[in-house]
């Protein structure tokens, strides 16, 4: 058993025309006991940015904690909020500090970037537990269900897709990803986020 | 024990004196008024930084002389005052620089890295067995947030940011004639412009594209903001700050 499988939990982000779309199971369990339906690994940056945080449960609490102080020091120092690309770089060096004992987490994160002339640009990415960035253009997957999320989302996902669509192809993906994985799965938590709001709906799935 | 010029509270630059000044730092300050004049004018598309390349003798190679330094593709900086102090504060504006972007992927906006350098320095009034730096620095830098911005840093650390502002021997006449001269839309080319006459009203000697050094904020476009934060076949960041080659501060001149 690797120690990234001990609390299970999966999760995907996608790129739409205008918005990105990031979800999550809702599991955490002790290899086989399920212990709670209940458990948030997706959580915000900014007003648009979003990073979702699968592997190991303690580590999930400490990087969150982590990226939140460093964030804040960043916010106040520039007086500014942080751009999704810097975050993402922020998160690659802040695993990389941790290259020869790392964190078991292999975040995701989804956001809406602003573009020179005053727009907004979809962004997603994604970095492995020693802070290799991945800045896909359709989506990224991470967590005990990831090769069932590439899979699903290979198949279902289409280049710009809006707010809505976005939703029921991310919800499909998710779902019928973690339940052909045990350790996912309990719940899901869909976020839609465009330039104006952010939509978040937590989905009925199986609870087996 | 409190006189004109510190007494007893002149040696140690951790002791107030009775007036509420850390003498050393008048004396540092001093020290900067005595370099040659250095000047910084914000333009509405860009700023221009120069300052004069006073060699004590002919036989000096003028040419390896550095007074305006890159930091980073965006943000530049000027002195007077030591050169030496100046050069190790280059030396720690460029790690900082270099610091920040191994973090975030890209490089300070100037106020974040004008901070740092005035940190640098504010230590060095603070700490034991340390002097104050000799300089007064000009940081002139773009970023995408604040557009361009010129700050002036002192000795004692404090900074506060510029339109236009003149540093060194001549700085009183200097920014005299900066602020009759001074509007809020004026162009770079005006800026380059006013700046070399500044700089002529207190000059000692010839000046000549080999006495004096130019360096330029020229901010970009929006073709080139939307074409992306790096460009070429290396990839590297698009610069916005350089220096004027002779060649090029010889054209200036001669108009």
């Amino acid at each position: 058993m690797s120690i990234m499988e001990l609390n299970g939990g999966s999760v995907i982000a996608m790129v739409g025309k205008d918005c990105v779309a990031i979800a999550s199971d809702l599991r955490l369990g002790n290899q086989a006991l399920g212990i709670s339906s209940n458990y948030q690994r997706i959580f915000p940056v900014t007003d648009r940015v979003y990073v979702g945080l699968p592997g190991l449960a303690t580590d999930v609490t400490t990087l969150r904690e982590r990226f939140r102080y460093r964030v804040n020091m960043y916010t106040i120092k520039e007086e500014r909020e942080i751009e999704p690309e810097t975050f993402a770089h922020l998160v690659s060096s802040t695993l990389y500090e941790h290259r020869f004992g790392p964190y078991f987490i292999e975040p995701v994160m989804a956001g809406l970037s602003k573009t020179p002339s005053g727009g907004y640009k979809p962004f997603i990415a994604a970095t492995d537990l020693i802070g290799c960035l991945n800045f896909a253009k359709d989506f990224v997957v991470a967590g005990t269900a990831s090769a069932k999320l590439f899979g699903v989302a290979e198949g279902l996902w289409e280049p710009d897709l809006e707010a809505e669509d976005l939703f029921e192809t991310i919800s499909q993906t998710l779902l019928n990803a973690v339940d052909r994985d045990a350790y996912s799965g309990w719940g899901a938590i869909v976020h839609v986020i465009t330039k104006d709001k952010i939509i978040t709906r937590t989905l009925k799935a199986r609870m087996d | 024990m409190a006189n004109a010029d510190g007494g007893a509270y002149s040696y140690s630059l951790t002791v107030f004196s009775p007036s509420g000044k850390l003498v050393q730092i008048e004396h540092a300050l001093a020290a900067v008024s005595q370099g040659t004049t250095s000047l910084g004018i914000k333009a509405s598309n860009g700023i221009v930084i120069a300052t004069e390349k006073k060699s004590s003798s002919i036989l000096i190679d003028d040419s390896m002389i550095e007074k305006v330094a890159v930091i980073c593709p965006n943000i530049g900086v000027v002195y007077s005052g030591m050169g030496p102090d100046f050069r190790v504060l280059i030396a720690r504006a460029r790690k900082s620089a270099q610091a920040y972007w191994k973090v975030y992927g890209e490089y300070p906006p100037t106020k974040v890295l004008t901070q740092e350098i005035a940190t640098v320095m504010q230590q060095a009034t603070q700490s034991g067995g340390v002097r104050p730096f000799g300089v007064s620095l000009l940081v002139a830098g773009w970023d995408i947030n604040r557009g361009p911005s010129l700050y002036q840093v002192d000795p004692s650390g404090s900074f506060w940011a510029w339109k236009a502002s003149a540093i060194g021997k001549n700085m009183v006449n200097a920014k005299t004639f900066l602020e009759k001269r001074y509007n809020d839309d004026i162009s770079l080319e005006d800026a380059i412009h006013t700046a070399l006459l500044t700089l002529k009203e207190g000059f000692e000697g010839q000046m000549t594209e080999k006495t004096i050094e130019i360096g330029v904020i020229t901010v970009p476009t929006l073709e080139e903001l939307e074409a992306g934060k790096v460009g070429g076949e290396t990839g590297r960041p698009r610069p916005t700050f350089r220096k004027l080659s002779e060649e090029e501060v010889r054209d200036y001149l001669a108009l």
